[in-house]
């Protein structure tokens, strides 16, 4: 038995063989709840998005959105499930103010897309994601807890509710479980979750924004001994960003593995994810939470969906984002690898907008995979969220082609830019960036690092060209960096007769 | 036999947080039984080829379109809440845990 907790995945993989699972949550983006007609605009004054059906009022009944049906059937057909000829929506009973009706509508027994998969690539290699069920259900409303110290319920005396959120539709996708991965158990879970955000983005029917909820990811892990039976499971919840799906796995197999070794056993429970540490807690233990005594809602009519309106909806299906990936790959010629590097860093869709917007593919990959992916780790956000839109990016790139910004002086009005000071040409005005491209200021600049360097200027002229360099730094020093090198040095070999 | 026990009872009290005394777990079982006895009676005439039935009307696929409705103004969403503040439902806390 080791006695130090193991520190790498490699460590744990060494003894101990990885399975995971995922449940996802998608908010739809309806323009109605789910049962209801009640508008669903995010962050509207509470309580105002709400109708006697949504507040489970006596005599209300529901009626389920034929938008939302459709979406949810898209869903299941990009995810290559099949779909029930008939299914029934069910009653999820609990004690928890945030459904006022004291019970949630989904479906139990009987979703509407069972039995498909997702293929994803980690490090050159095709996973394949089993899923194993796509079901509708409806969202909950949002609790806030007062009197308490921080919003928690913890220590709190009483809970302020908003229905607002109360029945927007929500579709639950659940994987199988998903075995032999081994060390890359982490890196499968987030391509995973990148994989089906972009498929349910291309399908339009929900924004998908992991920051705003509308995409939400619950992660369950366990660790079994090569050769015996999986191990106890524990689902890690609040995993509410790309990179924290990958941090969430792999933490929680570091901590199992640690208390295998101690010889301690794994507790079935759910895990919150802390965002600041890395790590997990443990949170409501599972043994009394789940009798949740489900039945078929008898106020909802089954569904029964016609297998000829499935094939329409079949048809509607956009180009797969894998499929639409390699034909990217050809058009802006780029490997594989880089690629790779493209879909790893979330800039596929920010490359092809800002090529759309008039770029060359090289200049659009250099300025998102460079400066700015470097900007946003530094930050710790998605490159979506840094700031930059491919419209500055376009602009950027436009200027250093028109000879208005050196590489350098672009990296610095990227840094306005994502600083939020404006477009670039805003910011080129504001902080005087601009390269000097005023000819007399430039051969007076010229003009003077040739009179205080006599002895280079000489080399220069008797033929030695590579002495130019001490030239050219001195004018662009003079200039502050805002001169184009290459002209610079052309005006210092044209005036010492040397070009 | 009896279709509920009374331990079952007492478990459906506690997750419907209804607070049932010990006299009242004996008559509510009692009573219990009396109807679930009397609902087992269709199974005895629901013969195999006879499926459950969960819906008394033969409907599949009622459906609406996506098209937002006038719902109920804040004041009148809150009107018959016990308590509310800041717009909001105002409820005793429930759990002693993180939801």
């Amino acid at each position: 038995m080791t006695t130090t907790a193991p520190a790498t995945v490699e460590e744990v993989v060494a003894r101990y063989e990885p399975v995971i699972g995922l449940e996802t949550h998608v908010e739809l983006g309806t323009r109605t709840k789910m049962f209801c007609s009640c508008p669903t605009e995010f962050g509207a004054e509470p309580n105002t998005q709400v109708c006697p059906v949504c507040l489970g009022l006596p005599g209300s009944l529901p009626v389920a959105n034929k938008a939302a049906i459709e979406a949810t059937i898209r869903i299941g057909l990009a995810l290559n499930c099949s779909i029930a000829a008939w299914c029934r929506f069910a009653r999820k009973n609990y004690f928890y103010p945030d459904m006022p009706k004291d019970f949630q509508i989904s479906q139990y027994d009987e979703p509407l897309c069972v039995d498909g998969y997702l293929d994803v690539e980690v490090e050159g290699k095709t996973v394949r994601v089993g899923i194993e069920r796509v079901h509708l259900e409806e969202d909950t409303g949002k609790t806030l807890h007062i009197g308490g110290a921080t919003g928690r319920i913890h220590g709190a005396t009483e809970s302020l509710v908003d229905y607002n959120r109360a029945g927007i539709p929500l579709v639950e996708i659940v994987t199988k479980p998903v075995a032999g991965a081994g060390t890359l158990a982490p890196e499968v879970a987030r391509a995973y979750v990148t994989e089906l955000r972009d498929i349910i983005r291309s399908l339009g029917v929900s924004d998908v924004r992991m920051e705003q909820g509308s995409l939400r990811c619950d992660v369950n892990t366990s660790l079994n001994r090569p050769g015996a039976e999986w191990g106890t499971r524990t689902e890690t919840k609040n995993v509410n960003s790309l990179r924290s799906v990958e941090r969430a796995v792999r933490s929680e197999m570091l901590r199992q593995a640690s208390v295998l070794d101690a010889g301690g056993r794994i507790t079935q429970e759910t895990r919150h994810f802390r965002e600041d540490t890395g790590d997990t807690r443990p949170g409501r233990s599972k043994e009394e939470a789940t009798d949740y005594r489900y039945f078929p809602d008898p106020d909802l009519v089954p569904l029964a969906p016609d297998p000829v309106w499935v094939e329409e909806l079949k048809a509607t299906l956009p180009e797969p984002p894998r499929v639409r990936r390699e034909r990217l790959r050809e058009q802006w010629g780029v490997s594989e690898h880089d690629m790779e590097s493209i879909v790893n860093a979330g800039a596929v869709e920010l490359i092809e907008a800002t090529v759309a917007a008039g770029t060359s593919p090289d200049a659009a990959r250099k300025w998102w995979l460079g400066e700015l992916a470097r900007r946003a780790n530094e930050a710790g956000v998605e490159l979506a969220e840094v700031g930059a839109t491919p419209a500055h990016v376009a602009e950027l790139a436009r200027l250093v082609d028109e000879g208005k910004l050196t590489d350098k002086l672009a990296r610095a009005v990227l840094e306005g830019v994502v600083a939020g000071e404006g477009s670039p040409a805003e910011i080129v005005a504001a902080r005087g960036l601009e390269v000097v491209s005023d000819t007399g200021a430039l051969t007076a600049a010229v003009g003077e690092a040739i009179a205080a360097n006599p002895d280079v200027a000489q080399k220069v002229r008797d033929g030695k060209v590579a002495a130019a360099g001490a030239l050219v730094g001195a004018v662009m020093k003079a200039t502050k960096g805002q001169a184009d090198a290459k002209t610079v040095r052309d005006l210092i070999l044209s005036r010492l007769g040397a070009a | 036999m009896a279709a509920i026990s009374r331990e079952e009872v007492a478990h459906l009290a506690r997750l419907a947080r209804l607070a049932v005394n010990e006299t009242e777990l004996d008559t509510f079982a009692g009573q219990l039984d009396v109807i679930l006895q009397a609902v087992a009676r269709v199974g005895e005439v629901a013969a195999a080829d006879i499926p459950p039935t969960s819906h008394s009307i033969p409907l599949t696929n009622i459906l609406r379109d996506d098209v937002v409705q006038p719902g109920l103004t804040q004041q009148e969403a809150l009107s018959g809440a016990p308590d509310a503040q800041d717009g909001r439902f105002r409820v005793p806390r429930i759990l002693d845990e993180e939801a």
